[in-house]
């Protein structure tokens, strides 16, 4: 096993930072684009239904065919990394525009409404009321979105783009266990560390949180 | 002065909830909006810091049509006060406070200076600045909102129902605290209550609502208990009326008798300073009873009378403010002395109606 990583540094590394970026970049976007969406499913009532709707059944295709549609889609070439980004991007914004709208719509409107009266300006009010006090439950949302990232990029490798799962599929023609060990290990590693990250962040960010748990 | 002229307000489903309101709510008084749920006291309320939009009419401030305003900037001359207080859960108390001021640009050090001596003022210890609402009572968490709605100095407060989701005890607690706040600042507040207890006892004036959002009497709480417009005022008021309105007549106008015209038998005990102690009778054989109450010329006609159906010898007993005994009256000599001032008062309106149907 040792003998192995060691043999295989620098193609395990590779492997690991494309995983990385294959997840990420995704998240990313997803939180750009799920923002506004989920911000007018919220002010505009009757686009609640619709964009709930939609995104649920964007989540419900399966993956593998998501990555060889996609290029006949938006004519990227079969193999480029594009084609995992674009599509995990779609489930990330599937899953948190609905986080992001739940959020939104259980700030108490008591205090929305106060805002309101003290004089605040509606994108004002956003950024200062209502989304600090959604931010639990959008990271709750965040942190189930990029743990499902990082395992579905193990799913490109079948169709050639790298990251860990290009050791998966290795290691099964070669009939040889340990790059799969090791796929796997640095996979859940990964998505641990990337849980943990959002986690602390949550609890930097929302102080107010825990106090009010405990009264 | 808040003026409210030919303002209705009718909601898209076709419901009227203000019809066709004219009030003027006086500067530096309290005026109180009480009425059953529906009745449109909540709407106009709302209607002055245009949280709600008239469909017809104005309402002025200081004769300014506020519909003409910024409504950002006029709602931050307008403090804001709702039930369960509404605070911002992801700041602390001290942040709370200072939200109008963070709003209108003053500094941070500033406005958080500004908002720890709120604190004091509405009776929050100053250890609490740093905590979040979550961790406060419910009636720490009213203190807060009223404190927050202090913090820019607004000229105008208006009050949602700001003290119903206590309990009685820290309601009464705050609403006394309340009315001493007033006494030192003398904003002009439009204050919305269910409770007609409450709307009288802290309102200057008190506007009825009744269903239908039509203003069913505008007046003193005196006059809406002496004097109720209709059958609905009068039951609104309530069945005590009669007995709560000797709360607005003084003590001090009361014919009390010197001590010396004590019946036979019967004297008040004191002590060496001579502060009134208990009273003696020779029907009580050697025990003495407690004085059980006692009133000062500073109180009422309420407390008086109270005293006097509670006292063992049917006697009232007044003290001065060293507590030393003054003098006493039976509820016999206060009703007929209550009569008196009643019947003079009426031939005193009478007199001054029958001269307005003259003058031009």
């Amino acid at each position: 096993m040792i003998e192995y990583v060691s043999n295989n540094i620098e193609l395990i590394l590779t492997a690991f930072g494309q995983h990385i970026a294959l997840a990420l970049i995704p998240v990313v976007i997803g939180v750009v684009v799920a923002l506004p969406l989920g911000y007018l499913a919220v002010r505009r009532d009757w686009l609640y239904q619709p964009i709930v709707t939609i995104s649920g059944v964007l989540y419900s295709i399966p993956s593998l065919a998501l990555f060889v549609v996609l290029p006949v889609i938006i004519g990227t070439k079969v193999l480029s990394p594009l084609n995992i980004i674009v599509a995990l991007a779609i489930y990330t914004v599937a899953l948190l525009v609905r986080s992001v709208a739940d959020a939104l719509r259980s700030v108490d409107r008591t205090v929305t409404q106060a805002a309101t009266a003290m004089g605040y300006r509606p994108l004002k009010r956003l950024f200062g009321v209502d989304l600090p006090i959604a931010l639990p439950v959008m990271l709750a949302g965040l942190r189930v979105a990029t743990v499902s990232n990082i395992s579905l990029v193990s799913v490109g490798a079948i169709i050639g783009v790298g990251g860990l799962g290009s050791l998966f599929t290795r290691g099964l023609q070669l009939r040889f266990a340990e790059p799969i060990i090791v796929g796997i290990v640095l996979s859940v590693l990964l998505a641990a560390v990337c849980d943990s990250l959002i986690v602390l962040a949550q609890r930097y960010f929302t102080p107010w949180v825990r106090v009010g748990a405990r009264t | 002065m808040i003026t409210f002229e030919a303002v209705s307000k009718v909601f898209p489903g076709g419901t009227t909830a203000v019809d066709n309101l004219d009030l003027e709510l006086p500067t530096g008084k309290i005026t109180c909006f009480v009425g059953p749920s529906g009745c449109g006291k909540t709407t106009s309320l709302r209607m002055i810091n245009r949280m709600i939009e008239p469909s017809s009419g104005r309402i002025l401030v200081d004769g300014e049509p506020i519909a003409a305003k910024d409504a950002a900037e006029l709602r931050r001359r307008m403090g804001y006060v709702i039930q369960h207080a509404g605070l911002f859960p992801h700041r602390t108390i001290v942040d709370n406070i200072a939200t109008v001021p963070f709003l209108v640009g003053t500094g941070k050090k500033q406005a958080r200076a500004r908002a720890v001596e709120l604190m004091e003022r509405v009776g929050l210890p100053e250890n609490l600045a740093k905590r979040y609402p979550a961790q406060l009572s419910g009636g720490q968490q009213q203190r807060v909102g009223v404190a927050r709605a202090l913090a820019a100095d607004p000229p105008v407060m208006l009050m949602d129902e700001p003290f119903s989701a206590v309990d009685p005890i820290v309601r009464a607690q705050l609403q006394q605290e309340f009315l001493r706040l007033q006494s030192d600042l003398g904003k002009t507040i439009a204050f919305v209550t269910h409770d007609i207890d409450e709307a009288i006892k802290l309102g200057d004036m008190v506007a009825v609502f009744r269903q239908g959002g039509h203003i069913a009497q505008f007046g003193t709480p005196q006059e809406l208990l002496e004097d109720p417009a209709d059958d609905f005022v009068t039951d609104f008021v309530g069945r005590d009326r009669g007995f709560r309105s000797l709360s607005f007549d003084p003590a001090k106008d009361l014919p009390v008798r010197p001590m010396s015209s004590l019946p036979d038998g019967i004297s008040v005990a004191v002590d060496d300073d001579g502060r009134a102690l208990a009273w003696n009778s020779s029907a009580f054989g050697s025990r003495t009873r407690p004085l059980g109450g006692t009133f000062r010329a500073t109180d009422t006609l309420r407390q008086a009378t109270d005293v006097a159906i509670s006292s063992p010898v049917g006697l009232a007993l007044e003290i001065d403010d060293a507590g030393r005994p003054v003098g006493v009256i039976s509820h016999a000599e206060i009703a007929e002395h209550l009569a008196a001032v009643r019947s003079a008062a009426l031939a005193d309106s009478g007199s001054r109606s029958a001269s307005e149907g003259i003058s031009p």
